[in-house]
């Protein structure tokens, strides 16, 4: 558990942050450039000191400016992977990967991490001969042999172009799978973090404005500004239960216990899958209709209605699960919709966003 | 090839020089790491001080290390009748004499090598658990290797052409502190030597042409390294 509580004045910027960050899984830190996401993480690892505050991870105090504590960087055990990669251009990627190993003797840890990342055949080449893809794995890998109880991660893919983040993001997620620390991971693409985070830090003006699942916030207020006028959508978490016998489905079950089908994923039963509902997909009926070609109908409850320029935002819930739904102000007039109501939402098309990587 | 004058002088110049750039380089990186890295008062101050010898003339610096190393100078005597070490009349002494008027060459070169260290590479370092004095030794220094080769270079060069501050310090004795450009000097006042003057001028340019081969090898080498 990573908990913190930080003041941080520089020049005109502050930072104000008071976070409990579970301890596994991938939490996002998200916000606009400026917002301090950067700084945050730097007052974390080490190389920046706030004026006053406090850090705690795993129980073990790293700061604690009261009792005039600061541990330096390299005795926090923080691991760290630059918007740059940093790699040192004297050290070939083995020498790169060992720098930070406190025991060179265990082999089979640095396989499983060069063979996690696919850069077990890179190792005798320096970093000038890498490309800007292979050089982030390479420093992913450098922070993970470090043996760190935190990763922080800024921005991995900013400096990235398009085919080196489609290159990159598989590895991440299998990251994040794979790798039982916890992980920071500073971005401001919501497409990133949709991939990627479990949980997400919403920063302001070097103030937390939100934390939380990222299913939970993505419907929030405080986000909608970051999404287009038309592309508002929800995030149900599922398990995928089982593929069709006949046609190239899957079916994913939800927390609630109904069924959504969803083109061919191809994972095994069991796997936690994400998927992504835009609220203009979503259509209701007062009934179930029973010959319609939409095969995901779920019964649903009304929450609240607001008014958005000509038509009416629904949101719904599903059991435990929220879902966004666009309805014209004549259609919610003439089905007499009103929170609290039991309804059947109809959605023509579910987008699932893990193992999804061409939809970036 | 050489006669045995030109011999002795030749050696005499190599130790002295190179004795001169070996002793100064450690305090030399240290100083250039201070300057480059770090915010201090007084720092202006010692700036100024290591790069008097820069400005001023030759003869005056050999005139202040009389005053201070000599045998009976404040910081010689002590030395003397402490260690036993003299740099009175010596080699010796034409090496401090090389040392000091070199090594504002030195600092100025390995202070710009460590000034163009991205510091955000010893923070990487840092974060892997590498300690400050680890991280300027596998990072800081190794990175700066060109700009150190460069910086010897100069030293040694300069150290070679010394003449003001030596022959004012050490004086001009054959086997001890006559180096090439002082065996040059008496030969240039000895009447009918100038042939000998001109065979020792051309030694100098020898040593200056391989001395500046040698060490733009090592910085490309070294160079070649930090860009694969």
């Amino acid at each position: 558990m990573l908990k913190l509580e930080l003041q941080h004045q520089q020049g005109a910027f502050s930072l104000d942050a008071k976070l409990v960050m579970p301890n596994q899984g991938i939490t996002a830190i998200f916000g606009r450039s400026g917002a301090g996401k950067t700084t945050l993480i730097n007052l974390i690892s080490g190389l920046e000191t706030p004026q006053s505050g406090l850090i705690e991870l795993n129980g073990k105090p790293l700061l604690d400016t009261a009792n005039k504590l600061c541990l330096p960087p390299e005795k926090r055990r923080i691991g760290y992977v630059f918007q740059d990669a940093r790699l040192f251009p004297h050290y070939s990627v083995r020498g790169n990967l060992n720098y930070g190993r406190k025991d060179r003797s265990d082999a089979v840890l640095f396989e499983t991490i060069t063979q996690l990342l696919g850069i077990e055949t890179l190792l005798e080449r320096y970093p000038a001969r890498l490309s800007g893809g292979e050089k982030q794995r390479v420093a992913i890998g450098r922070a993970l042999l470090s043996e760190p109880e935190l990763l922080l991660l800024d921005e991995p893919l900013a400096s990235l172009d398009l085919p080196r983040k489609r290159e990159l993001l598989p590895y991440l997620e299998k990251l994040a799978q794979e790798v039982r620390i916890p992980i920071l991971y500073v971005s401001h693409s919501l497409d990133e973090i949709l991939h990627l985070a479990d949980n997400m830090v919403l920063m302001d003006k070097g103030e937390v404005v939100l934390n939380g699942p990222v299913e939970r916030l993505w419907g929030s207020a405080a986000l909608q500004p970051w999404f287009g006028p038309d592309v508002q959508s929800s995030l149900l978490p599922t398990q995928l239960s089982h593929h069709h016998a006949d046609y190239p489905m899957s079916c994913l079950q939800l927390g609630s216990g109904e069924q959504l089908w969803v083109p061919k994923i191809d994972a095994q039963p069991g796997a936690a899958v994400r998927v992504r509902i835009y609220a203009r997909e979503v259509s209701l009926a007062r009934s179930r209709p029973e010959d319609s070609s939409i095969r995901n109908i779920l019964p649903a409850k009304i929450r609240l209605m607001q008014r958005e320029a000509s038509r009416i935002q629904v949101l719904l819930t599903l059991g435990e699960a929220e879902l966004w739904a666009y309805v014209s102000e004549w259609a919610a007039a003439d089905l007499q919709l009103k929170p609290g109501e039991e309804i059947f939402a109809q959605i023509k098309s579910v987008s699932v966003t893990r193992n999804d990587w061409a939809s970036l | 090839m050489l006669t045995p004058f030109e011999w002795q002088a030749l050696l005499l110049s190599l130790k002295v020089s190179g004795v001169a750039v070996l002793a100064s380089l450690p305090v030399g990186i240290f100083t250039a790491w201070i300057l480059a890295r770090y915010q201090f008062a007084g720092r202006a101050l010692l700036d100024g001080i290591i790069h008097l010898p820069l400005v001023l003339p030759p003869v005056v610096i050999g005139y202040l290390l009389l005053i201070a190393m000599g045998k009976q100078g404040l910081i010689g005597s002590f030395l003397y009748d402490h260690f036993g070490i003299s740099f009175s009349f010596n080699w010796l002494g034409a090496s401090l004499a090389a040392a000091v008027v070199s090594f504002p060459l030195m600092v100025r070169a390995i202070r710009l090598a460590f000034e163009a260290i991205d510091s955000k590479l010893e923070a990487a370092a840092r974060t892997l658990g590498a300690s400050a004095l680890r991280v300027f030794f596998t990072i800081t220094l190794p990175l700066a290797l060109p700009g150190i080769f460069t910086g010897i270079l100069l030293a040694f060069a300069r150290s070679l052409g010394e003449f003001g501050a030596t022959i004012t310090f050490v004086s001009n004795i054959p086997g001890e502190t006559r180096t090439i450009p002082l065996a040059m000097y008496s030969f240039i006042e000895t009447p009918g030597a100038e042939a000998s003057a001109a065979r020792l001028c051309v030694i100098s340019i020898i040593i200056a042409l391989l001395s500046l081969l040698v060490s733009e090898w090592l910085s490309r080498r070294a160079r070649r390294t930090l860009e694969g």
